[in-house]
């Protein structure tokens, strides 16, 4: 194969794969993948969660071994057996998550991957320098802990460009980032290019990898299922390469009547001071979610979604019974139960270990949310559990929401990401909440079971419920959502209704433009 | 005038077994590992320091042996915790309970027999200088020795590359090991660091304070440096401080019992401990410096994923 398979003969390949190979227990995560990168070319790697992308990164940054194949560097067969020989090498990575530390500075992060030994004033005012340089502007001295995501970012851009590498992976950069934020990303990346350096794009997000990429490589269950040009293809096609068949969109009826109907949950003047040194303070915030809508609350994240939703949800107690009102009765002093018994219901964001017990069975979870409010249905006389109804309960929602699963009734941790998640809304669905809240529904999530999961929400509101969804992905909110609004630094944004909401104008709130002057600021930019 | 220095002489031999190692326990913690096994490590140190210079007769040897033993010791709870992954509040706990055991039973006979004394520094002519002279320059060298390592971990964990790398392993293993930081090799450095200042802090014990042995002679001083670290919040400064203010309780109440002060004796003896939470509570209040602090993955077992 080789340099048939490149488009560019004139150019010889970086970076060359060959069968690369993992595998974890029964899992190949990686199935003999080949891979070419050319120098001076932006390579799109796209798949769904649980692709084998991820893993394959780490085995270029020597991060995890393989158990078979060839990596050749500029023709030369390597070994990469730690981050260090890939550094060495001329790798760089930029990380989705895990990889700085919060309890130091930016300048120290930095100078934790540069084994130069240089002083760290030396190391700061190099980085800053390099950061003005790219438009990226960094303050070397702030903590980690008190930036934002998109900082963040930078300082991982930054470290990285530093040890001057000829190929840049980037793993998801865009995940967390405004669509502002990513156009400056887009800009650096191209410099990057015209100066000869390859990069490895990590992406779901089509549009901007048609929009920067070069040549993509399209894996599925571990495998390479194709090749293409981005440029040439629709995202419906490459969405079509990714999932292995086509997606069912989403139907979203227009809401008729919504201006005039009566507000389900209503938050007023709601408030919190930060519990801890790096969180966020909510403040002054105010909405009203009414019969049959879904509203979508956007924001980059660490923005206070977090402790916004723990607010609704009653894991924090308000201390103004008034400023969360559930079905037009105040419910800021009650408890999540008390608030679940007013006909709420509430999907966090973490599935493992916060939305179900990892370790039980889905059964066993369906009772542990809803023992209180179907105690009649569950629970009989003497307080023993009728076991009989709660399987035939969760047996239905396994239904209903599709569930795949390997046992009648396996435990939580059992499940894929994707399952799980859709057992968990399916869960709190099932009761015909009136108000239900969920913090990033579909993160993680593969795309059929995301259309599931979104079409849900929308029926369930349009049945007569009040939706409030918390997303960092804008695509989802588009899909659902009646009305969107920003949530910057703990303050909200009033909801766009959807109809005049575009990328352009919710991007700008989301990096800090003031609510309602959204027009003007689009005209500077 | 006397009095008042050998009172001050005093504390300052209470509080150097507790800053040592407590100072050692902080650089353990600090790259991320929680090792309860203080106090097992300090009285191993105690019996290996006395039973080495009964047998050579000869104190530094004694003190060298307490650090060996100490290093030795924690050696076994690195390679459970680190190579074996094991959970480290547990195994801190049985190296504890080992260690005393073991101790007692070493030492069946050590008991009752006369002990060597390190001697105190002794300057001629500049240590005979009242006040000053016996308190800079007269006393025990383990004390000079607390004071510098003090200083020196100070200096490494806040002024030298290693040391920020050991910081970062504290903070986040796992982004430490994505950089290509080797995790286990530090954190095994450390460990041995800790026991070796525990070992040091035991031979203190059974070399200078009380120079013979008796079983059970740590006293619980492990667990007090143990709590030490934490409510320091993880500085050196204040991990000196916290053992001066118990070391100075400590005596005061002494004293004061040994004066027929009309307070239930129980309660007296409660004070040093009452102290010196509070006082470190108070020094602590700033919850955002408590929180940079804080090793973040402090107790969690590492096993890289390969």
């Amino acid at each position: 194969m080789g340099g048939t398979v490149s488009a560019n003969h004139d150019r010889s390949n970086l970076l060359e794969v060959r069968g690369l190979t993992k595998i974890f227990g029964t899992l190949t995560a990686c199935d003999h993948i080949d891979l070419n990168i050319a120098k001076g070319e932006i390579h799109a790697l796209l798949g769904e969660n649980g692709a084998g992308k991820s893993t394959l990164v780490k085995m270029l940054f020597g991060s995890l071994e393989p158990n078979s194949g060839e990596i050749f560097w500029d023709g030369r067969a390597v070994k990469i057996t730690s981050p260090g020989v890939a550094k060495k090498l001329g790798i760089g990575m930029v990380f989705q998550h895990f990889s700085l530390f919060e309890a130091l500075t930016a300048a120290e992060n930095i100078a934790l991957s540069l084994n130069d030994g240089s002083p760290i004033s030396t190391i700061a005012a190099k980085a800053r320098a390099l950061s003005f340089s790219y438009g990226l502007p960094l303050d070397p001295d702030s903590l980690v802990g008190d930036l934002s995501v998109g900082e963040r970012q930078r300082i991982e851009i930054i470290r990285c460009l530093l040890q001057t590498p000829q190929l840049i992976i980037l793993d998801e950069p865009t995940s967390v980032l405004t669509p502002q934020e990513a156009d400056k990303l887009f800009e650096t990346l191209e410099r990057l290019r015209s100066e000869g350096k390859s990069i490895l794009y990590i992406s779901h997000r089509l549009e901007e990898v048609k929009r920067i990429c070069d040549r993509a490589t399209v894996l599925r269950h571990g495998k390479v299922v194709g090749h293409c040009n981005p440029r040439e293809e629709t995202a419906a096609s490459l969405a079509r390469m990714m999932v292995g068949s086509e997606v069912k969109a989403v139907v979203r009826a227009p809401a008729e009547g919504i201006e005039t109907a009566p507000a389900l949950l209503e938050i007023r003047g709601l408030s919190r001071k930060p519990a801890t040194p790096f969180a966020i303070p909510l403040k002054n915030i105010n909405l009203k979610v009414r019969v049959g809508e879904v509203i979508g609350i956007a924001g980059v994240a660490g923005n206070g979604q977090g402790e916004f939703f723990e607010s609704i949800s009653g894991e924090v107690l308000q201390q103004d019974a008034g400023s969360v009102r559930i079905r037009g009765k105040d419910a800021g002093g009650l408890s999540i139960t008390g608030r679940r018994l007013m006909g709420a219901a509430f999907v966090p964001e973490e599935r493992l270990g916060h939305g179900a017990a990892p370790r039980m069975k889905l059964s066993e979870n369906l009772l542990l949310s809803r023992h209180a409010t179907d105690g009649k249905a569950f629970v009989g006389s003497g307080g023993m559990v009728r076991n009989g109804a709660v399987y035939s309960a969760a047996q239905r929602i396994i239904k209903a929401m599709d569930v795949r699963k390997s046992a009648p009734d396996p435990e939580a941790a059992a499940l894929s990401g994707g399952n799980l998640q859709k057992f968990i809304v399916g869960r709190e669905l099932d009761r015909k909440p009136s108000v239900m809240v969920v913090n990033q529904p579909t993160w993680g999530v593969d795309a059929g079971a995301a259309a599931h999961i979104r079409q849900a929400l929308i029926e369930l509101a349009r049945s007569g419920s009040a939706v409030l969804v918390i997303s960092q992905d804008l695509d989802e909110l588009f899909e659902l959502s009646d009305g969107i609004a920003v949530m910057h630094n703990g303050e909200l944004s009033t909801p766009l209704p959807i109809a005049e909401a575009t990328f352009e104008k919710i991007g700008l709130l989301m990096g800090g433009a003031e609510p309602g002057h959204a027009e003007h600021s689009l005209e500077v930019a | 005038m006397d009095i008042t220095v050998n009172i001050l002489l005093t504390i300052a031999t209470a509080a150097t077994p507790l800053l040592i190692a407590a100072i050692g326990e902080l650089v353990v913690e600090r790259s991320g590992v929680l090792n309860l096994g203080v106090e097992g490590m300090m009285i191993m140190g105690a019996v290996g320091g006395f039973g080495a210079g009964y047998l050579t007769g000869s104190p530094w040897i004694g003190l060298l042996a307490a650090i060996i033993v100490g290093a030795l010791f924690s050696l076994l709870f690195a390679v459970m915790t680190l190579s074996l992954a094991t959970n480290q509040v547990a195994t801190g706990l049985s190296l504890t309970l080992l260690g005393l055991g073991l101790s007692g039973m070493i030492g069946t006979t050590f008991v009752g027999q006369p002990g060597v004394r390190l001697p105190n520094l002794d300057i001629p002519g500049i240590s005979s200088i009242p006040v000053v002279g016996k308190l800079i320059f007269g006393q025990d060298p383990v004390f000079y020795i607390s004071i510098a390592l003090t200083a020196a971990v100070m200096w490494f964990l806040f002024r030298t590359r290693t040391g920020l790398t050991l910081r970062s392993i504290g903070d986040s293993h796992t982004s430490a090991h994505a950089l290509g930081i080797k995790v286990i090799r530090y954190r095994y450095l450390a460990v041995i660091f800790g026991g070796a200042c525990a070992g040091l802090a035991g031979g203190h014990l059974s070399l200078v304070y009380t120079p013979q042995w008796v079983e059970n002679m740590s006293a619980g001083r492990g667990w007090i440096a143990l709590a030490l670290v934490v409510f320091a919040s993880w500085r050196p400064w204040r991990v000196l401080a916290g053992a001066y203010i118990f070391g100075a309780v400590w005596i005061g109440q002494l004293h004061a019992q040994a004066f027929g002060i009309p307070v239930p004796s129980q309660f007296l003896s409660s004070l040093p401990y009452l102290a010196t939470i509070v006082v470190l509570v108070l020094i602590s209040r700033n919850k955002r410096l408590t929180m940079m602090n804080t090793p973040a993955s402090l107790g969690q077992p590492f096993v890289p994923d390969r």
